[in-house]
């Protein structure tokens, strides 16, 4: 599975010049599998490659559990039981920090050093909204007009393994339809009682199923399949109503919302950080301590951050707390032009659980609407009578 | 050294101890596996824990510690003559620090309970910028040696010394700690300045602080946040005082 410098770069030059597919096989495979049979699948999986699955790592004071995305080396060690991790899978794909270019100088002359090198890895247990947000991430890290190889090398060397869940109450990705996925990973496995419905979406997964026992389903095992996205589909409590939202964000960019919510803002970033999409970064030379060389390096920010619109001069475009988190909602929720103004929050929440300050997409949209809905009924007031 | 036709001259470097521990000072000693490279930028000429060599040149002095003595004042106005770049080094001296417990007491009080029966001569804490003009602050408990190189490369290098703007959150979520208030504590990540990646609440130690506040906080939203979570008001008063570094927003306190 392993993909090196030189066929990133191969691979880059194909994305420039055609359009991918963004599949590995053409069409997808259906299997089901036992769970015992699917422990030791996942067993032999993760001994034998690098692999990242949910781990428990706290309890918070409400007693819920804290998982992340942490190394695995067997089935054990996965917490396939757990609800939503609290950073994303994110910074597999985009590093929080990553070294873009070293330089040597020699002289009056210097060289530059890039690597597109990165180890494969098994990542286990990705939820629908994960998996799509890495699809949005491709569609604009790889579809657009400047392919990134840094992103390419993390996610043609990943192996993704999607897992089925009945939502948190405060899940609403079902509202973005980001809550089943079709594409963008090697394997899903949806939960059928004593069996998983494996749909296989890559030559390597269904190469690395052939050693274990596996069946085709029957109908039987498809009105299961059926039955679990209808109990998964009914069971969402939030809701967030999106319909015609990048208009109505458009009419509302001078809306006392954003001060409002603005005001609660700390600027601390953490939304983005956890967030399954934001991409947006900074970039930073560095000497060497030496003086012999310099390194580039990306490290991802945020929009929320007091210096996010800083430029050479000190000028900051966005001051204002409420600026800055109406251009992060911007970005969210109306997309820009890089990925055909297409909305990339994908529902998870994972900004609103982490926020401190109690700042949510549902109630600031909710808000954004009520907004716009209480213009309306202004506007069609009847005049008084004279 | 010539580096792509740009010659870097080493710094006439000095580093100077006032009240404190002189922990960020051995911080410039530490980092062994850099530490050859970062002392090729100095020309030490006076630095007591690196050298015994004294020379009175110089035209970089760290400053550590808060000022706490008259004979301390006197000793600094001297060396800010001297220096062309005057650094507030370490917490202590850029906000007064830990010691600045001293200030909520009498000056005969403090003075009974640790030197009971004995004449001492000892002044409210001061930090370094109430004495004498301040041209680079770096703060920290202690400082860390990774952003003291960055800073001595940017000078011998004539770049722009900058410290973070943004708040200890960005790191601490870059180390996907759980939230120290999600486990019930009060911790002041979200309104002090980062760059110190997070090493305290990564050991699930609350933030206390050091390095001061981040550029325009919220502290209003900060406090509502206490606030709503029931959290120990005394915690955060002692918190928030601990290191002195939030005196023009005290104001604010619940």
């Amino acid at each position: 599975m392993y993909l090196s410098t030189k066929g990133i770069l191969a691979f880059v030059n194909e994305l420039y010049s055609s359009k991918p597919t963004g599949k590995e096989c053409d069409g997808m495979i259906y299997k089901v599998i036992s769970k015992a049979e699917f422990k030791r699948f996942i067993d032999t999986l993760v001994l034998n490659n690098p692999s990242f699955g949910p781990r428990q790592v706290d309890s918070d004071i409400r007693g819920d559990a804290v998982y992340h995305f942490l190394p695995v080396t067997s089935f054990d060690d996965i917490a396939f039981d757990y609800t939503a991790t609290a950073s994303s899978a994110k910074h597999f794909f985009l590093p929080f920090r990553e070294e873009l270019s070293r330089f040597a100088f020699h002289g009056q002359d210097w060289n530059q050093h890039i690597n597109y090198d990165t180890n494969p890895i098994v990542l286990i247990g990705l939820r629908p909204c994960d998996i799509s947000a890495l699809n949005i991430l491709d569609d604009v890290l790889l579809n657009g007009h400047f392919p990134s190889p840094y992103y390419l090398g993390k996610r043609k060397n990943t192996f993704v393994i999607g897992m089925d869940h009945l939502p948190r109450p405060d899940c609403f990705c079902k509202s973005m339809n980001h809550h089943s996925v079709q594409t963008g990973f090697n394997l899903f496995c949806s939960d059928i009682g004593e069996e998983y419905y494996l749909s296989i979406n890559s030559s390597k997964a269904f190469n690395f199923l052939k050693e274990f026992n596996t069946r085709d389903p029957h109908d039987e095992d498809n009105c299961r399949l059926v039955e679990r996205r209808k109990l998964i589909s009914n069971s969402f409590l939030s809701e967030v109503d999106v319909t015609a939202l990048p208009s109505i964000l458009d009419i509302e960019f001078d809306s006392p919302v954003w001060e409002k919510w603005g005001n609660k803002c700390l600027s601390c970033g953490t939304c983005a950080m956890v967030c399954p999409t934001c991409y947006c970064y900074s970039v930073e030379e560095s000497f060497a301590i030496d003086l012999n060389g310099a390194t580039r390096q990306k490290r991802l920010y945020s929009c929320n951050l007091v210096d996010f619109a800083v430029v050479a001069g000190g000028h900051n475009f966005r001051p204002k707390n409420g600026d800055r988190l109406k251009y992060r909602y911007y970005h969210q929720h109306r997309g820009f032009a890089e990925n055909a103004n297409q909305q990339i929050c994908v529902g998870c929440n994972r900004c609103g659980r982490a926020c401190l300050a109690g700042i949510n997409p549902k109630d600031v949209i909710n808000d954004l609407r009520m907004e716009k809905e209480s213009c309306l009924t202004n506007v069609s007031l009847s005049p008084g009578r004279t | 050294m010539r580096h792509q036709g740009f010659t870097f001259k080493k710094l006439k470097f000095a580093s100077f101890e006032f009240t404190c521990c002189e922990g960020c000072q051995l911080q410039l000693a530490n980092r062994e596996s850099t530490l050859i490279n970062f002392l090729e930028l100095l020309d030490i000429r006076n630095f007591r824990e690196l050298s015994s060599e004294q020379h009175n040149n110089f035209d970089i002095v760290f400053i550590e510690g808060c000022i706490s003595r008259h004979d301390e004042v006197d000793r600094l106005i001297k060396i800010r003559r001297q220096a062309t770049t005057l650094i507030a080094f370490g917490t202590c001296a850029c906000f007064g620090g830990v010691n600045s417990m001293k200030n909520k007491f009498s000056i005969e009080e403090v003075v009974a309970e640790v030197y009971p029966d004995m004449v001492v001569e000892t002044l409210p804490v001061k930090k370094i910028s109430d004495v004498v003009t301040v041209d680079i602050s770096i703060p920290g408990c202690p400082v860390s040696k990774e952003e003291v190189e960055r800073i001595v490369v940017s000078l011998v290098t004539g770049s722009q010394v900058t410290l973070p703007k943004y708040p200890v959150c960005v790191e601490c979520k870059a180390q996907l700690n759980t939230c120290l208030f999600e486990l019930g504590e009060i911790c002041l990540g979200p309104i002090t300045r980062g760059g110190c990646n997070a090493v305290c609440t990564t050991g699930k130690t609350p933030c206390l602080g050091c390095r001061g506040p981040s550029e325009e906080i919220n502290m209003p939203a900060f406090l509502e946040l206490v606030n709503e979570r029931k959290l120990n008001l005394e915690d955060l008063r002692e918190k928030i005082t601990f290191y002195n570094a939030f005196e023009g927003f005290i104001n604010y306190e619940a």
